[in-house]
């Protein structure tokens, strides 16, 4: 068998708190190879730390903690801050929630594309415009000449979830992170962009990790999804198999959900303090 | 019957655009009613223009009968409330719950204020104990259970409800959809409720109007949601992009149980 792409072992995340440090991520542990992974989780579960953590994102006074993070045979526990400056983005890259906070606004769309780029690679400048152009091109924006001179704020915010993709994947790196990537956008322009983000990822051969609060979202999405509760993983899943749930948890939240073709009377609600069996 | 709101030919404009034009419908006594829409397309608008946060507008705004006018009306405050998307905006940062829920009683010159914050907060599934913590102490759903307090402490007839549960987690926005519901039971209400989710409107309504663009494009009943009709392509679009991975599984296990004879 193959090394896979990413290791992770027993991620733990601590904050200290005014009754001393509380521990948020409980001992996270996942392989990545070429595939889409998704993480499901309500808010407070630690699904986006444990993303940030990843990228060694997380700053004091959060205190991180793994016993192995190997992407790609680096170790990226023994990279100084240096060194893992060259693996965020080139390597590993994220794309957040809201373009709006997101983007720089005072630098023009095509400027901040390069800028990517020119950090990661040495290019002419042609080359350069060339390459932004492509890109835009391929996040399916049509005129991409006009809208590498426009500013955030000229564009919708489906077309600057667009530009952060295109901006991510310029230096086309191996793991795409996408945490909540369609949550600040409308329900039609969602559809999009993650079918956009789906066939970048096929397409380029990458690994993706999509991070949200939607079960059936990341299950449409993902080839596997983990589902979080309290800085845990309670349950590992084949996207196909959501209905086969067999976590108390997990059935809970998929029960939550009101359907399309809602007659129940009452949604069924999760106990909130029920502490869950390892 | 005089319908609970009635809308008649309402455009409504910021600076030179047109964001609402020529809506009409009427929402009849009782019944819970849902715009939806995609951003922008005029849904909270009109909620806005209802309650008289938004001035430019024309046409006919009447409740219960009543024309709206666009000045500050007590009987209609106590008639009609409005519930806001994000708890954590639409509640003061620096007052506690309890001077929260007192407020509209002392605007209204209500006696009995004390029983009144206690029996509300129980009625809304709050614990009393929380009466004297701050928004930033509570988390998002018993936030939003503030909000419906305060909405309620009126004991208004129509409620519009302004995307209600978007801000809230799924575990969290079942318990409010579920409050919403036994309290519509309970005191009888008329609801107008904007939402971008169908499924909650599945759950939560009799009737929905899609708007597009600013204009209303079609009304249907919920049972359209159910069958999965709509007349308007564009109706149709929208539902078709807001199906589950659950719904299709569902469909698709139906479709296959059909070709099995079963």
């Amino acid at each position: 068998m193959t090394e896979p792409l990413l290791q992770l072992r027993n991620l733990r995340v601590t904050f200290p708190g005014p009754r001393g440090p509380v521990q948020v991520v409980h001992g996270v542990s996942f392989d990545l190879g070429r595939e889409r992974l998704g993480i499901v989780g309500e808010s407070g579960s630690g699904k986006s730390l444990t993303g940030r953590s990843l990228l060694r994102l997380l700053k004091h006074p959060a205190k991180v903690e793994t016993d192995r993070l190997i992407f790609d045979g680096i170790d990226l526990n023994a990279l100084s801050e240096k060194q893992m400056r060259n693996i965020r983005g080139a390597r590993i890259s994220m794309v957040m929630q809201d373009p709006k906070f997101s983007l720089n606004p005072v630098m023009t769309i095509g400027t901040q594309i390069a800028e990517a780029l020119r950090v990661h690679e040495n290019l002419p400048r042609t080359e350069v415009k060339t390459r932004v152009r492509a890109m835009l091109d391929q996040v399916r924006i049509d005129d991409p000449d006009r809208v590498m001179k426009l500013y955030p704020h000229e564009v919708s915010g489906g077309m600057g979830q667009r530009v952060m993709i295109a901006m991510m994947l310029i230096p086309q790196p191996d793991v795409l992170i996408a945490d909540e990537p369609t949550s600040a956008l409308d329900v039609s322009v969602q559809a999009q962009v993650l079918d956009l983000i789906d066939t970048m990822i096929v397409g380029n051969g990458m690994a993706l990790i999509l991070i949200s609060h939607d079960l059936e979202l990341v299950a449409r999405y993902c080839d596997r999804v983990l589902v979080m509760h309290r800085g845990r993983v309670v349950e590992e899943l084949e996207a196909g198999q959501l209905h086969a749930a067999t976590h108390p948890y997990t059935k809970g939240l998929l029960a939550a959900v009101p359907r399309m073709d809602e007659t129940r009377k009452v949604l069924p609600v999760m106990d909130r303090d029920m502490e869950y069996d390892q | 019957m005089t319908p609970a709101l009635s809308i008649d030919h309402l455009f409504v404009r910021y600076g030179r655009t047109d964001v609402v034009k020529d809506v009409s419908f009427s929402v009849k006594p009782g019944e819970s009613y849902a715009l939806v829409g995609e951003s922008g397309s005029g849904k909270s608008t009109i909620l806005r223009s209802v309650v008289g946060m938004v001035r430019d507008w024309r046409g006919k705004i009447e409740v219960d009968g009543m024309p709206r006018q666009g000045r500050i009306d007590l009987a209609f405050a106590r008639h009609c409330q409005m519930i806001f998307q994000d708890p954590y905006a639409s509640l003061h940062p620096r007052r506690t719950v309890d001077a929260t829920l007192l407020e509209p009683l002392k605007v209204h010159g209500i006696g009995d204020r004390a029983e009144r914050v206690v029996q509300m907060m129980q009625d809304v599934g709050l614990d009393p104990r929380f009466r004297f913590r701050f928004p930033h102490q509570l988390s998002g759903g018993q936030r939003q259970r503030v909000a419906i307090a305060r909405a309620l402490m009126l004991e208004p007839r129509l409620l519009l409800l302004d995307e209600p549960t978007s801000a809230l987690d799924v575990s969290v926005q079942a318990e409010i959809l579920n409050l919403l519901v036994r309290i519509r039971e309970e005191r009888n209400l008329t609801y107008v409720l904007v939402t971008h989710s169908l499924p909650v409107v599945s759950f939560l309504c009799d009737r929905l109007g899609v708007l597009r663009h600013g204009r209303l494009v079609e009304e249907a009943g919920v049972s359209a949601l159910r069958t999965g009709t709509f007349a308007e392509p564009y109706s149709q679009e929208l539902y078709d992009a807001s199906l589950g991975a659950g719904d299709r599984d569902l469909a698709a296990l139906q479709e296959a149980t059909r070709g099995m004879g079963m």
